[in-house]
């Protein structure tokens, strides 16, 4: 078991036929994901990476019964392919694109909280299950099968936890890069209520960063509602306020909030202990 | 991409939003001239990123030549903040009787732009916010429906704007809306509104932030961007496309990846330094980039060490240390003594390649960055 992707997941890549989409394809294509089709305007009919391209996302989602789908579509054009896919339908959308306008999001956002599919990202490296399959840009070979789950706002932030986790030996259930916009499909909440239903998590981790209040969302939550242990992580600590720290949501406001330490605190309150360091991060997984 | 106030008060002002008679100067005569042709009082304004201007000293009130020349010359290329002052707003001072504040942002969690609207004006907001958020209205817009007309008077009779400027400011609220939708802002702000004694309201302020990511549909805009950097540093990393943010250490930092540029951050920190900046180098990292990242961080003064922490997803490791190599072998003496981690796909390769003579190399995150702290405290002693 493991959440949102797993051996039957059956994916569409909307932008395959652009240098990321391809290259991507192919090497989620390696890794063992059951890539069946692609999706490009004007492209149906063409073969990329051995996969059929259809001009639609519908027309690939009936014809290949796809169930997900991986968007490398460009900014300007990837709230549209969000809506498509919505529209198809697919159960899990992942938008890999950095640099969507917040305003389309805005709009995005409320058409998924009324459609039945799960929206991961944007601006996100995606969802991979080890040993299943990844929808996405995250390095296959740092990741082991196990049962720690992963959720995070960060790519490269995710790679080094992972590679400590896996260094010791604690593979991974599920890793979801949940991404550094602003305004997002899935939560921490989100993904963190469904590792808690999820048999073959015995742990989680949370990186979160400076910006918003996910993260003290998800300390409430996970003092209510959950009994997997968790462990954090922040980054930003020494941010100054007011500057954009690289990913969009990465601003801690100027009245203060947002800040490394209200999350900090909030999961501490919440019991879960925070590492200072991405090593102890794994080490506190190590002694649950 | 924050505009100066100048900037967004004329987008306000070009949307219809009333302003103070104004001008712009470079020069301490170039001030004088400006009040004179305006008329006394005037207030000379700092044109710089920096919140709490007033406090700061960045904003006098002026109300003769002399005082305007004094004021000038005192402001302009003083430091605010770490940002020197190169050039002021000389604004006509309205006189008023009240002082309202508007404002539109993103709210993240909702997902949706909110509304907000108080009497306590001309004081910082987020302190209001903070002590009585009670004083303040605030009203969801629907992003697909957009401002509904409503709305915006719910807004400011919800605040308690006296009855006879009420719709006035409703209607600078709808016009605020109509500019945070059309060019993509992410948040619109006006503290303060003042109400004069003819019951006009002027924007005595204006703040305007405009995301960054949807820059390349705001051509108008995007144009302001050169002028809106504040710094050299920042201009130079701008050009070259990197984040980049800068403190006030000494230990350089460049990465890939926010979230593990922070992290990098963080941890010279926990190891007792100080970290000079935040730099993301971005996906892959080619000779020329790493020359480039070099580049803005060997040009900071405060830097007395740098860290390189790349972890490679896609990117391969040994490309990024032949970068590295390539990088360095252009300068006859590396500046400053550079500490290399490189993690990830073919990071073993990589740091096999990368020549020792031109920088150190440590195998873990936590190792390189006390290695970076402990070299920017023997350069710095």
């Amino acid at each position: 078991m493991s959440i949102l992707v797993d051996d039957d997941t059956r994916v569409v890549v909307q932008g395959i036929t652009g240098g990321e989409g391809k290259f991507h394809t192919e090497q989620m294509i390696d890794y063992g994901t059951n890539v069946v089709a692609g999706a490009v305007p004007g492209r149906g009919g063409q073969t990329v990476a051995g996969v059929p391209v259809y001009d639609t996302v519908e027309r690939a989602a009936e014809a290949e019964d796809a169930d997900a789908s991986v968007i490398f579509v460009p900014p300007a054009f990837a709230a549209d392919a969000i809506f498509e896919a919505l529209d198809a339908p697919i159960d899990l959308a992942v938008a890999i694109t950095e640099g969507v306008p917040t305003q389309d999001m805005a709009a995005v956002n409320a058409a998924v909280s009324d459609s039945e599919t799960t929206l991961v990202g944007p601006n996100c490296p995606g969802v991979i299950t080890p040993g299943a399959g990844k929808l996405g840009i995250l390095p296959g070979n740092i990741f082991e099968p196990g049962n720690v789950g992963l959720v995070s706002r960060s790519g490269t932030l995710t790679y080094q936890v992972v590679s400590n986790l896996t260094d010791r030996g604690l593979g991974q259930s599920t890793a979801v890069g949940i991404g550094g916009d602003p305004i997002i499909g899935t939560s921490f909440v989100d993904a963190i209520e469904l590792f808690e239903a999820d048999p073959d998590t015995d742990a989680i981790v949370m990186c979160g960063e400076i910006g918003g209040e996910d993260e003290e969302r998800a300390a409430a939550f996970i003092h209510d509602h959950v009994d997997t242990p968790v462990a954090g992580f922040i980054a930003g600590r020494t941010a100054p306020p007011g500057k954009r720290m690289g990913h969009a949501g990465a601003i801690v406001s100027g009245s203060g909030t947002g800040t490394a330490q209200s999350k900090i605190d909030a999961l501490g309150e919440a019991g879960v202990p925070v590492g200072d360091t991405p090593a102890e991060v794994a080490e506190i997984v190590a002694d649950f | 991409m924050r505009l100066h106030e100048h900037q967004a008060k004329n987008v306000f002002a070009g949307a219809g939003v009333p302003i103070p008679d104004s001008a712009l100067a470079t020069t301490t005569e170039g001030v004088v001239d400006a009040a004179e042709e305006i008329g006394f009082p005037v207030a000379v304004k700092a044109q710089v990123h920096v919140g709490g201007r007033g406090k700061a000293g960045g904003i006098e009130l002026v109300e003769s030549p002399e005082e305007a020349r004094a004021a000038a010359d005192r402001i302009l290329g003083m430091d605010l903040k770490g940002y020197t002052v190169e050039t002021v707003l000389v604004e006509a001072a309205v006189e008023f009787v009240n002082e309202l504040y508007v404002g539109i942002t993103m709210d993240r969690d909702a997902g949706q732009p909110v509304l907000m609207v108080s009497t306590e004006g001309g004081v910082d907001i987020e302190a209001v916010a903070a002590e009585t958020p009670e004083a303040i209205a605030r009203v969801h817009v629907d992003p697909v429906a957009g401002l509904r007309p409503f709305q915006a008077r719910q807004a400011v009779y919800r605040a308690g704007v006296p009855d006879d400027v009420a719709s006035d400011v409703a209607s600078v609220l709808s016009t605020l809306y109509e500019l945070f939708d059309e060019r993509d802002a992410s948040e619109i702000e006006i503290n303060p509104v003042m109400v004069t004694n003819d019951r006009e309201v002027v924007a005595a302020d204006a703040v305007m932030n405009v995301d960054d990511d949807a820059l390349f549909r705001q051509a108008g805009l995007a144009e302001l961007e050169a002028e809106s950097y504040t710094n050299d540093l920042e201009r130079k990393a701008g050009e070259y496309g990197f984040d980049y943010v800068r403190l006030d250490g000494n230990v350089g930092i460049i990465g890939n990846g926010a979230g593990l540029v922070m992290t990098t951050l963080d941890l010279v920190d926990y190891f007792g330094g100080a970290p000079a900046n935040f730099l993301d180098i971005g996906g892959g990292a080619k000779a020329e980039r790493v020359a480039n990242a070099l580049d803005v961080v060997f040009a900071d003064d405060n830097v007395d060490s740098v860290v390189f922490n790349i972890f490679g997803g896609i990117t391969r490791g040994d490309e990024v240390a032949e970068g590295i190599n390539t990088a360095l072998e252009q300068f006859e003496a590396i500046p400053k003594p550079v500490v290399v981690r490189l993690a990830g796909t073919n990071a073993e390769a990589g740091m096999e390649i990368l020549n020792t003579d031109l920088v150190e190399v440590e195998a873990t995150l936590e190792d390189a960055v006390e290695r970076a702290v402990d070299n920017a405290n023997e350069v710095s002693q």
